[in-house]
């Protein structure tokens, strides 16, 4: 069975939703504890959301420097994926696993609402989906407007690594962007959460499209 | 050595905090303009000279304090 390390940090929240989701999704959860730099067998990596190290000094910096963050990135470097949510996104970011930053929102206010996530392109993260589609998928959060420089955007929007972007944007992120991914596309990060939509009950099962995403990656062989 | 880390938002970067205390300044009838919210660290580096100090303390600043997209730093040492 795929088995997927959710990052447990200080302070991190949605650690248990995701791995019910991930149960819900076939595959084994795994609590990796961000002190040790150790993914205990995982074929995937999920980085929930919430506040780690109580969001102190930026969201994600102080959780950038944990010992299971060293583990992350030499399994993002050999090529197997890695998500990132919410608080996740900022870690991810501050870890320079993938591009930009996440600010404080725009309307300085915390938006917690359903998000309609337009599909910017097809990409292994998105299953079934095309460019154009939408996915319905919860925000909650104050620190979500993505940065970077136009140039850099710019360059991002080349290489196709921009998968989602908001319908109305809730934040400020530039160009209402939603979800990007590293160069080599093993690894995307996101600040709506696809955890708490996988169950009809809860309103959209759109989450499950990323979920199902990463486990196809994390069961295809490694191309070296 | 004590040592004084200022980080302030990059010149040209939006800053809804500065805005929103700048707004509050204003309801107040403050005349002022164009406040940018920052954050002070003080720490003490354990170094040698001032130099070596400087250096540690630069890097401290870049690596950690610091995020080089939005931020811009200052060392400043005390009493030096």
């Amino acid at each position: 069975m795929t088995r997927v390390g959710v990052v447990v940090f200080p302070g991190s929240c949605d650690d248990r939703d995701a791995m019910r989701a991930v149960e819900t999704m076939g595959a084994e959860p795994v609590a990796l504890w961000h002190g040790d730099a150790d993914l205990r067998g995982a074929d995937a990596v999920l980085v929930p959301g919430g506040f780690s190290y109580g969001d102190y000094l930026r969201p994600g910096a102080l959780a950038s420097l944990s010992p299971v963050m060293t583990a992350v990135r030499a399994h993002a470097d050999a090529g197997r994926p890695v998500l990132g949510v919410c608080n996740g996104f900022q870690v991810l970011t501050e870890t320079a696993l993938v591009p930009g930053v996440l600010r404080t929102n725009a309307s300085m206010q915390f938006r917690f609402e359903d998000a309609n996530l337009v599909v910017e392109r097809e990409s292994p993260w998105l299953p079934g989906r095309i460019a154009g589609d939408v996915l319905s998928i919860p925000i909650k959060h104050h620190d979500g407007c993505w940065f970077a420089e136009p140039e850099a955007v710019a360059e991002l929007d080349a290489r196709g690594q921009v998968l989602l972007r908001y319908r109305e944007n809730p934040n400020g992120s530039v160009g209402s962007i939603a979800c990007v991914t590293n160069q080599r596309g093993n690894v995307a990060a996101l600040m709506p959460h696809p955890e708490h939509a996988v169950d009809p009950l809860l309103g959209s099962t759109d989450g499950r499209v990323l979920l199902q995403g990463m486990l196809d990656l994390a069961r295809q062989p490694v191309a070296v | 050595m004590k040592v004084t880390v200022l980080v302030r938002p990059r010149d040209g970067i939006l800053d809804p905090q500065g805005e929103a205390v700048r707004r509050s300044l204003t309801g107040l009838g403050y005349p002022a303009s164009d406040v940018r919210a920052g954050k002070v660290f003080d720490l003490d580096v354990d170094g040698g000279d001032e130099e070596q100090v400087r250096r540690i303390a630069g890097e401290i600043a870049e690596k950690v304090l610091s995020n080089p997209l939005i931020e811009q730093y200052e060392v400043e040492l005390v009493g030096a």
